[in-house]
């Protein structure tokens, strides 16, 4: 991977910026020098948003983990609560699981209202019960005025796969077709439109939504054709999709004209000067998958409200560099890449 | 998108394409330069160079505000920031510019420092009347495209009766520019620049209008289209200027009707004029020291000054020996040419500026173009 990150890290005198934080290349690089060389073990080297392992009695277990510091805690679609459960439940299910059990560990600032509080504990109860989750177990913190913004949220999650499914960011091979299960960009344009120095208006709602129903069905046509699940969170579709090339050793081939990009996204975007290829999403998923699964593939995930949008962008293909590379809607050819530095924080 | 899709339609481009290839000589070689780096980014991100013939070179100019900063200005603007009564409100592309000492703004924001992205001059004005006991200081850079909101930045705070706000000016004018790059004597080491043609600015034409392009068309023979930055205005002007050429008209001419008067912007002109005067002479990443190039605040507004209220002597700093930032500005070689692209320097940690701003030659050739340098085979053998 040193290729990839080109320069090393400062770690004698230098400091995490914004940048540490926002999904690119930066991140990876954080969490290559510091955390894998750290707790390096072989499931952590996988790079997947979960965990996946053998139980001492049987069956596949996976876990994963997320934090939570949105900001404005309360946004056109969703609010925190609402959020961390889905955040959580999509990185189990991309992983082909069930999610069963959550956990909610709250710091909250000395003065955050207590109705705010319960506002946000409500949502977040409503989420889990309409995903089928459990929230099990919790903490809470509080921590003096000015040390962190109102409140943030920390989770982990644990789901169990049916036998013999198998999806990691590592399975993409040549010749397979990408999906994206609907729209791109929405999340993140909802979440500046409600930013206080970034006043315009718009009807764009989050995404935010748990996926595991449509994962499942996804997995009930296509189960073994399927190749790997990803949710293009932060850094969007370009971030994810740079992600799981780099992962796999492939490259991919897209079309700009068949990625769903909701109009007034797209206006939004144009306003602010951003690629919404590059803009969160928390309601969406990328599936890589076998071409011969991937027309029947759509047309069940199309039958699905969360995948009504649902379509092939593109391919996978053999490239050493690992490139993106779109055909673009004018007709000439770019790479879509990372975003280098921040393009929007705390976004999620 | 209304009005947008428009001016971004495969078909169209298609058309347009036809046309050039169909009108440039075979026998010759055409090199135009797009001043703008908005216009370099739509050519990058578009995948304009696909669509034109192996003999139409675009040679990516120095229209990034800030790719053409030099470090100084920014070092200035990080010494400012790390006082401790003083927020520095900056445009996000300014964040990540190297500075000296392995600094940058995003660095020193880490560090302590009170740094605010914004995405409008009077966002900065609202920081300070939030913030009356902060020294705000807006770090006003651009072309005459970003001139006049720092000039209504100026005077909403002086009818707001703000007396916490300053500005930091480095605002800097496109014509004298462009002269430069066209007056510069060849290096022995650098093959010399053939512009034959401008692809002239899109959003600064807005403002100037079109008579300060005059001098190029008269005095050197150099045909200017002023183009808009979609796609399809970028085609049309490469057309257009194509067809100069191979006429031996050299002319403003206008692409962008739909914006650009002839006489530019009148209201606009005349605040600048109110509030700015011409500084003697501005150092400028790549072109060096400029005579007349850049504004300064004039002495009736030296309360708003930075440079008056904090005294701030700007230090040469100089840039990395290796980067080819000064040769790539001036159109001189390509982001492929420098040994640092790619290796060492990336959008992520960038040494020379051209690969910060979206807006500069290198990050628009990395981030959207770099799969066409390794297909240097295919590539000589359609241009053989």
């Amino acid at each position: 991977m040193s290729k990839t990150f080109r320069r090393k890290l400062d770690l004698k005198n230098g400091r995490v910026d914004m940048s540490h934080g926002a999904g690119g290349r930066a991140m990876a690089e954080l969490i290559s020098s510091i955390f894998k060389d750290a707790f390096g073990n072989e499931l952590l080297d996988q790079g997947n948003d979960q965990a996946s392992f053998p139980t001492p009695v049987g069956g596949r277990m996976v876990m994963t983990t997320d934090g939570y510091v949105v900001s404005p805690i309360f946004f056109p679609g969703g609010d925190i609560g609402s959020l961390a459960v889905h955040g959580t439940v999509n990185d189990l299910a991309m992983a082909g699981a069930k999610p069963l059990y959550l956990s909610a560990s709250y710091i909250i600032e000395e003065g955050f209202p207590f109705g705010d509080l319960k506002r946000i504990a409500e949502s977040m109860g409503a989420a889990a019960k309409t995903a089928g989750v459990t929230i099990v177990t919790g903490d809470t913190k509080v921590v003096e005025r000015g040390k962190a913004d109102g409140v943030f949220i920390s989770t982990a999650g644990v789901g169990v796969v049916p036998d013999g499914l198998v999806l990691s960011g590592d399975r993409a091979r040549p010749g397979d077709k990408v999906i994206v299960s609907g729209s791109m960009g929405d999340h993140g344009v909802a979440i500046m439109s409600s930013r206080e120095n970034l006043t315009f208006e718009t009807e764009i709602l989050s995404d935010s939504a748990a996926l595991n129903g449509l994962v499942e069905a996804m997995v009930a046509v296509a189960g073994p054709h399927l190749r790997l699940m990803r949710d293009p969170t932060r850094g969007g579709l370009a971030a994810t999709l740079n992600e799981l090339a780099h992962q796999s050793g492939v490259g991919f081939r897209i079309v700009e004209d068949r990625i769903p990009i909701k109009r007034q996204v797209a206006a939004a975007c144009e306003l602010l000067g951003l690629d919404p290829l590059n803009v969160a999403n928390e309601g969406k998923l990328v599936a890589v998958v076998a071409p011969e699964a991937a027309d029947r593939l759509v047309e069940t995930m199309r039958a699905h409200p969360l995948g009504a949008d649902a379509a092939i962008i593109g391919e996978t293909v053999e490239d050493d560099q690992h490139f993106v590379q779109m055909t673009t809607g004018f007709g000439g050819g770019r790479i879509v890449d990372w975003l280098a530095g921040e393009q929007l924080p705390r976004i999620c | 998108m209304k009005y947008v899709d428009e001016y971004r339609d495969g078909d169209k481009a298609r058309d347009i394409a036809a046309a050039i290839a169909a009108e440039v000589r075979p026998d010759r070689s055409y090199a135009f330069m797009e001043f703008c780096g908005g216009h370099t980014h739509a050519i990058s991100r578009y995948g304009i160079e696909d669509l034109l013939p192996a003999n139409v070179r675009m040679i990516h100019g120095p229209g990034c505000p800030v790719c053409v900063l030099p470090i100084g200005r920014i070092d200035d603007a990080i010494r400012l920031a790390r006082r401790p009564e003083v927020t520095l409100c900056t445009y996000a592309d300014l964040m990540r510019v190297p500075a000296s000492g392995g600094l940058s703004l995003m660095k020193a924001k880490a560090a302590g420092a009170d740094i605010r992205m914004v995405y409008s001059s009077l966002d900065a004005i609202r920081i300070a009347e939030a913030n009356p006991e902060r020294q705000v200081v807006f770090f006003a850079i651009g072309f005459e495209t970003t001139t006049p909101p720092t000039a209504v930045a100026l005077k909403t705070a002086e009818a707001k009766g703000l007396n916490n706000f300053s500005i930091y000016c480095n605002h800097v004018l496109t014509p004298v520019a462009m002269r430069a790059i066209l007056d510069m004597p060849p290096t022995p080491d650098e093959p010399p620049i053939a512009i034959e043609g401008f692809v002239g600015p899109s959003h600064v034409s807005t403002i100037i209008g079109m008579e300060p392009y005059e001098v190029f068309a008269r005095d050197y023979r150099k045909p200017v289209v002023i183009a808009g930055f979609e796609p399809l205005d970028v085609m049309y002007a490469i057309l257009m200027l194509v067809r100069q050429v191979n006429e031996q008209r050299a002319e403003v001419e206008n692409q962008y009707i739909r914006a650009v008067r002839a006489d530019g912007n009148r209201v606009a002109i005349d605040l600048c004029d109110e509030v700015f005067e011409l500084r003697d002479s501005f150092e400028w990443r790549g072109l060096g020291a400029v005579p007349r190039s850049a504004l300064k605040l004039r002495d009736a507004f030296a309360f708003y000054d930075v440079e008056k209220r904090f005294a701030i002597e700007t230090q040469p700093a100089e840039d990395n020996p290796a980067c080819e930032c000064g040769a790539i500005l001036r159109g001189q070689k390509k982001p492929a040419d420098c040994r640092l692209f790619g290796t060492v320097c990336t959008p992520e940690t960038p040494i020379g500026a051209c690969m910060v701003s979206s807006e500069g030659a290198c990050a628009a050739h990395w981030t959207y173009g770099r799969f066409r340098t390794r297909q240097t085979d295919a590539d000589l053998r359609r241009s053989a």
